[in-house]
């Protein structure tokens, strides 16, 4: 299959492509640095607060089991509002791109 | 019939056959065991089946590598699922909550976790990059031949050393369930294994991994349903239940030791559900959640798995689609694990198989109506067949990894300078997956018996110290080069090696002699101890190495009484003899011969330990005990992986990776020129 020639410069300098770039980074970003956090408090917590991991909250559930069950719900949920946001946004965005690309800086 | 579904058919038939006569022992009783062969059977069938229908479409290259781009989302979501969860998930983290409960279960998280930087920076980016392997994404905008050398090495190396931790842990669990010779479990996983990826490529791969991925579900849910459902689905009113066993309190006594003295059975109980019972480190659990969380996104049998869809949409839908398929299967082991404690018994679930991996047969069995009886048998029967499906889809996944960068990377790439005809490289990947094959086959026999346990832990240290550097700095920093990729490659992988050749995961004669001693002739008597004060570490990195003048931070310890001392197995076993003759009724006679059978297990196996250990004194690298004392060495490689790859970027200059950089960014984020599915 022969692929056209693309002028990549010039689809990288539209401001289309930068403003998706922008969105893109900062929203990316954004949920990496919560959701590597958010992990990391496990370990440590089960480490250097146990006394609050032991605290009961319902019946024998205590915060721990709360909290370690809370990392499933938080990484669906990012996994959630990204694609959401990717859906919405992000596709229709590169598609207008997409959609242009060949014309841009002949 | 065709001929071709007869020599399937015959095959199946002979390798059943072969593998039934060589059946002995096993958590399987022999008279169920046909019920175990008959469930082993329609799955072979089945992946067979697939298998045949698989190699009609399997011609070219893309075919063979990506089933023809043409794996829907929701479809490769399951095949994920069933390439990620591995035996050593499946009934390892059900066990490790039978024994340890809470700590079990948190290990767990970091194995889902690690998804979300699969779904946010790594699936789209490389389905719109890449072709078939890592060294596809690496070469776009650096040295192709260069950098397609350094990712197959890598490829070949994190496969392998996966693939023998499957293939041992998988001839080991088929012997500890069914009883067939370890030998027997290895060739029959790597033939069934070939055959797959050979006649079947991609698709009957990702089709097998889908079907395992299914029955593990619907096998993990029924046993929860079974075992939650006397507690009306209330979460606390089960877990009351569970820390009310005597079976998991005495677990949890056992496991404290002397601490375990002052608290009541309430308390006990309790304590199950509370951090500290088996991790021990926080900063080694650190250093793995690292490995995790990046090297899952580096793994090449995951990354492939992404180049089998048509667009990078639908390699975002099956992340998604994967998160939930894992993440509730981990829930799940929740539920599994504690049901195994509270039903089955820490105890019993130990002497089976120390890990615990266990746990989850036997609480099948349990559920079905125990040893005795027809559908406890079948329930194991199933379960056992699960683990089998397991370990076949994760090993063929891995094996066609590797297999993609020999082929297609080395041969293809490196010597044949991408001049070779379409027919050559699919030649080329068969040859290439037998050679894979016959290697694990011949690395999982050599390997009998052997500590392989580190070997998981590795593979995810290197593919997060040396793929993931690479792969993610070439996506998305401008400066990266050639030579950074070289140089973090090849330092962040023999770093996460060498750390771990000197680490606690190694086995070191001198401290397994003196635990084997110590079973045989048991503990002196100790007199009491003063009081000890609480101890500061003397600087950061004596909990990385074992350096000389350390002092580890300890917290101040409570004087103890004088302990009594405690008799080995030899001593045990003359006592029980003596006890056994004077025994008069049967029934105390029955119970103590057990006893004895018991004892001399523990005996034979520390009399075996020393006999292995005779004349060594120090470990494969020469070493007393661990220099390096975290278990995972992320914590140290991953940082330098990266490291290496910007100063390597940072002090040469690469003409084509500038230039090649702005088509790579705005191809990896809108897909223009994405490799496409070839239509059937």
């Amino acid at each position: 299959m022969s692929q056209p020639s693309m002028n990549w410069t010039a689809i990288d300098a539209d401001p289309r492509f930068q403003a998706l770039h922008r969105k893109k980074t900062l929203f990316l970003w954004g949920l990496m640095i919560f959701s590597t956090v958010y992990y990391f408090l496990l370990p440590i917590g089960a480490a250097y607060f146990q006394d609050l991991f032991k605290v009961k909250v319902w019946g024998v559930v205590n915060v721990g089991i709360l909290f370690a069950l809370s990392e499933f719900i938080v990484a669906w949920t990012i996994a959630f509002v990204y694609s959401k946001k990717a859906n919405a946004e992000f596709d229709s965005m590169a598609q207008e791109i997409i959609n242009d690309a060949h014309k841009m800086g002949a | 019939m065709t001929k071709s579904y007869r020599n399937f058919a015959l095959f199946a038939i002979a390798l059943l056959a072969c593998t039934s006569a060589y059946a002995a022992g096993g958590a399987v009783a022999d008279e169920f065991k046909w019920m175990t062969f008959a469930v082993f059977g329609v799955i072979i069938a089945i992946t067979m089946g697939i298998t045949v229908w698989a190699s009609k479409t399997t011609h070219s290259t893309s075919e063979f590598y990506a089933a023809g781009r043409s794996v829907s989302g929701i479809q490769n979501g399951w095949a994920i699922a069933g390439d990620y969860l591995s035996a050593a998930s499946f009934l390892g983290i059900a066990g490790l909550i039978s024994l340890y409960g809470y700590d079990g279960f948190m290990y767990s998280v970091g194995w889902l976790v690690a998804y979300i930087t699969v779904l946010l920076v790594i699936a789209e980016p490389c389905r719109n990059i890449g072709k078939y392997t890592m060294g596809d994404i690496l070469a776009f905008r650096n040295d192709p031949k260069k950098t397609k050398t350094v990712a197959a090495l890598s490829t070949i190396t994190v496969s392998t050393f996966y693939l023998t931790a499957q293939m041992v842990g998988g001839g080991v669990l088929i012997k500890t369930l069914i009883g067939i010779d370890y030998e027997i479990s290895v060739i029959g996983v790597g033939i069934l294994m070939l055959t797959y990826v050979v006649f079947g490529g991609m698709k009957a791969t990702t089709w097998v991994q889908i079907t395992k991925a299914v029955l593990l579900v619907i096998a993990s849910i029924i046993l929860v349903i079974l075992v939650w459902s006397p507690y009306g689905f209330s979460l606390p009113a089960y877990l009351q239940a569970v820390v009310g066993d005597s079976k998991v309190q005495g677990q949890v006594a056992k496991l404290l030791g002397s601490a375990a003295a002052t608290m009541t059975p309430e308390e006990l109980g309790q304590r199950f559900l509370e951090p500290g019972l088996f991790l021990k480190n926080p900063i080694d659990q650190i250093s793995l959640g690292m490995a995790l969380v990046l090297g899952t996104a580096g793994m090449p049998h995951i990354l492939m798995r992404f180049f089998t869809v048509p667009t990078a949409q639908a390699a975002r839908t099956s992340v998604i689609w994967a998160m939930g398929i894992i993440g509730g299967f981990y829930v799940l082991t929740l539920f599994l694990g504690t049901g195994a404690a509270m039903l089955v018994g820490p105890a019993k679930i130990a002497t089976v198989d120390a890990g615990g991996n266990m746990a989850g047969p036997l609480l099948a069995q349990y559920l079905g109506g125990g040893a005795d009886s027809m559908l406890g048998n079948f329930f194991l029967a199933f379960v056992a067949a699960v683990a089998f499906a397991t370990i076949v889809a994760v090993v063929a996944g891995l094996v066609l990894a590797a297999a993609s960068a020999m082929a297609h990377d080395i041969y293809v790439g490196v010597i044949r300078g991408d001049r070779a005809t379409p027919r050559e490289q699919v030649v080329a990947a068969r040859i290439s997956s037998i050679i894979v094959g016959v290697i694990a086959i011949t690395v999982g026999i050599l390997a009998k018996g052997q500590n392989v346990a580190h070997l998981v832990a590795l593979a995810f240290a290197v593919a997060a110290s040396s793929n993931l550097p690479a792969v993610f700095l070439t996506l998305y920093w401008k400066k990266c080069n050639t030579t950074g990729i070289i140089m973090g490659m090849i330092v962040g992988s023999l770093t996460a090696i060498g750390l771990v050749m000197i680490s606690p995961n190694m086995t070191y004669p001198q401290a397994v002699t003196k635990a084997a001693n110590k079973v045989l002739d048991g503990e002196p008597a100790m007199p009491a101890k003063d009081a000890v004060p609480a101890q500061e570490r003397s600087s950061f990195l004596c909990e990385l190495f074992a350096l000389n003048g350390c002092k580890l931070a300890a917290p101040a310890k409570p004087a103890e009484p004088a302990k009594e001392a405690k008799p080995g197995t030899r001593e045990k076993l003359v006592m029980l003899k003596a006890k056994l003759d004077a025994a008069t009724d049967e029934a105390d006679k029955k119970k103590v011969q057990e006893e004895i059978g018991k004892v001399q297990k523990v005996q034979d196996k520390a009399e075996a330990d020393l006999k292995k250990m005779d004349g060594q004194t120090t470990s494969l690298m020469g070493l007393d005990k661990p220099f390096f004392l975290l278990k995972n060495p992320g914590l140290l490689s991953i940082p330098l992986g990266f490291l290496m790859v910007i100063l390597g970027s940072l002090f040469t200059r690469d003409k084509r990776a500038e230039t090649m950089w702005d088509e790579l960014y705005v191809r990896q984020n809108t897909g223009i020129n994405a490799e496409a599915a070839t239509a059937h």
